[in-house]
């Protein structure tokens, strides 16, 4: 019996129970999350899972290929607004949407209308990043923008975008963004059922992106993004054009990451420009430090931890957790680069060399003073 | 639109902005051309600048009365550098020089420190902006002609950056610290090899450029309100500066800035600023078609 199962997993047993346990009992654990959780918990959850995607994209392009952008929020908002306006179109039942009214539109514009429809919007879903990235993508790593120069041109971008929504109120709502949305295929949004069904929803494509992923990642594509990540040159030298297999891997990553705010948006019942700018945008890179960069399981890991955390400590303290956020962006990658998932691989903790030393001299006075208090007792 | 007088105080704002643009982007270029890093919480330094001059105009109300709160302007501007690259040396010395080598990670780990910073503003002066009174000679204008109104602020910052520019142009070129600092920018390991303490280099070169950050900050007080996360309206404009500069090279940031300070003037005056900004974002992606390494790049050897 035990030599077939062998004979089933030529790897060995352990090294796939090591490969799959972790994203498999971390399935089945949200899951069962809604049979514990209370119903506010679960939409929370919800909504971090629609980030676990996003993470997931950014972990595809900066984990594997070196690339980091810190402008992935303007992807998953143009997901976020594709799905929302037809939310927002259902919701006017055929008249015009509240804010183009007050912003004084007298008809829906005739990029609008099509939105109406499912069938144009959710494709939309992805391909509005993935054009996007794709022709931000062909001119920046045509041109050979690597590195911090590739990061900061997408920070620019968020911030481009971000502001270029604010300013066109009458397409776009403006600062409020697209709001009230009610309900999604005639099911409303403020149901418990409807919310319990767009979680499970969001497990599925969650367990598809990072099926996706893992598939891309073990594909000679993914070796050939590694390689690029590695030495970039090298790989040109060998005949590959690098610009090619970037901005493709760009364009899936910014696909997915529609795809996540696809998701957000009716969970939330609401799209907003501030869900595409600078600040939420280099957010999502923590969440992949955090929970380990170059892992797939890592990105969710990171994700869910950080956002359940946010949620918690800045329910009861908002002060404290901006500063807790910044020493975790500093901790991340001077402490525990390699992120939870390294941890859990006993890879251990880095201090820097002044941090060990200032822990050592501050046992030995914390020593020296124990003992003097001693002799003075 | 086709006043000649209009577009040339359109043209005077952007070289002002610019000049901002290129205090804060100096910076930026240093620390880039040296350490291939670049400092995300560069935004803030200006954000600790501008509160500098605030503390100080506070205190010289409390000593002296509101006389001469006007004349702590003047002092502040020295201070300010001081103080924020003081705050730029412990930040190279704990954070950055940890890691070397690894520029992506750097710019998380600044955004930390610059959140940090941020909500120590926040936590210290409270979130609501605060002001600063300019000194009363400061508020004048000069009138050329009856359209042609400049303010005196404005004349001030650009003679501001040009002593800035100065004194950064005699640091670099005429002191022992800036020809090691170039020596160390040409080729890091022969310059180490010669001798050049390069970890010393560094921390002066970054607490530099985050003293320029200050100055800019000290500037941008008389201009407008000062807030905790004022840092961020400039820094991507600072960037961008950057980017199209090229590799560290200080002309070629001279020239980018005031490029960006221009478009961006006229580009708000005959559009608005959000499509101004948007049009000089996107002609900087086209130029770098044009020219991938920027305006100027330092000769590979």
């Amino acid at each position: 019996m035990v030599s077939l199962v062998l004979r089933w997993f030529p790897g060995g047993m352990s090294g796939h129970l090591s490969r799959f346990g972790p994203p498999i009992i971390l399935l089945l654990l949200l899951l069962a999350a809604p049979l514990v959780l209370s119903d506010f918990r679960v939409n929370l959850l919800g909504k971090i899972l629609a980030f676990a995607i996003l993470a997931l994209s950014l972990d595809l392009i900066w984990g594997y290929a070196g690339m980091l952008s810190l402008g992935h929020g303007v992807f998953f908002g143009l997901g976020g607004y594709a799905f929302a306006m037809f939310l927002k179109l259902e919701a006017a039942r055929g008249e015009l949407p509240d804010f183009m009214f007050w912003s004084g539109l007298k008809e829906i514009p005739t990029f609008w209308a099509p939105f109406q429809y499912a069938w144009f919007a959710i494709p939309m879903v992805v391909i509005l990043p993935g054009l996007l990235a794709g022709a931000l993508g062909f001119l920046v790593f045509r041109s050979r923008i690597t590195g911090v120069y590739f990061a900061l041109i997408s920070q620019a971008l968020a911030l481009m975008v971000s502001i270029l929504f604010i300013g066109q109120q009458p397409y776009t709502g403006g600062t409020n963004g697209l709001t009230n949305l009610t309900s999604v295929f005639g099911h409303s949004l403020y149901s418990v059922e409807t919310q319990k069904i767009l979680y499970y929803v969001t497990i599925s494509f969650l367990v598809g992106s990072y099926l996706l992923c893992l598939c891309i990642v073990s594909s000679p594509f993914g070796r050939l993004l590694v390689a690029i990540r590695d030495d970039e040159n090298r790989v040109r030298f060998s005949g590959y054009d690098p610009a090619i297999f970037k901005t493709a891997v760009y364009v899936v990553s910014a696909a997915l990451a529609g795809i996540g705010g696809a998701l957000f948006a009716p969970q939330v019942g609401i799209v907003s420009p501030t869900m595409m700018g600078i600040v939420p945008s280099i957010e999502v890179a923590v969440w992949v430090a955090v929970g380990g960069r170059g892992t797939l399981i890592g990105a969710i890991i990171g994700a869910i931890v950080v956002n359940y955390a946010k949620s918690l400590l800045s329910e009861s303290f908002p002060d404290f957790w901006t500063y807790f956020l910044g020493a975790l962006f500093i901790g991340a990658v001077l402490i525990f680069p390699r992120g939870i998932i390294g941890l859990l691989r006993r890879e251990g903790w880095q201090w820097p060399r002044w941090m060990s030393v200032a822990r050592r001299r501050l046992t030995a006075v914390g020593n020296a003073t124990a003992s003097v208090w001693g002799g003075i007792k | 639109m086709t006043d000649p007088a209009a577009w040339a105080v359109q043209i005077f704002n952007g070289l002002s902005m610019g000049s901002i643009f290129l205090l804060v982007a100096l910076g930026l270029a240093l620390s880039f051309g040296l350490m291939n890093i670049i400092n995300l919480a560069h935004g803030e330094f200006i954000m600790i600048g501008a509160y500098t001059t605030y503390s100080l105009q506070q205190l010289a109300i409390v000593l002296t009365g509101t006389s001469a709160a006007g004349y702590s302007y003047f002092i502040s501007i020295p201070v300010a550098f001081l103080v924020t690259g003081a705050a730029g040396f412990i930040i190279e010395r704990l954070l950055i020089r940890h890691l070397y080598g690894r520029s992506l990670d750097t710019l998380l780990a600044t955004w930390g420190v610059g959140l940090f910073l941020q909500q120590l503003a926040r936590t210290i002066f409270g979130a609501p902006n605060v002001q600063v009174v300019s000194p009363s000679w400061l508020t004048a204008t000069v009138d050329i002609t009856t359209n042609l109104v400049l303010p005196v602020k404005r004349i001030f910052i650009i003679a501001l950056v040009m002593l800035c520019l100065g004194g950064l142009f005699w640091y670099m070129f005429r002191s022992n610290w800036g020809r090691r600092t170039r020596a160390v920018m040409q080729n890091r390991p022969m310059a180490s090899s010669l001798g050049v303490a390069t970890n010393q280099v560094d921390s002066l070169t970054f607490a530099l450029g985050s003293g320029l950050a200050g100055v800019a900050g000290c500037a941008l007080a008389l201009l407008g309100p000062i807030g905790p996360s004022m840092g961020t309206f400039y820094i991507v404009d600072a960037f961008i500066v950057v980017i199209l500069g090229g590799l560290g090279q200080i002309p070629g940031t001279i020239l980018a800035a005031l490029l960006i300070g221009m478009f961006n003037s006229i580009f708000e005056f005959s559009t608005t600023a959000v499509v101004g900004k948007v049009l000089v974002f996107g002609l900087v992606i086209l130029f770098l078609q044009w020219k991938p390494k920027g305006l100027m790049q330092l000769r590979g050897r």
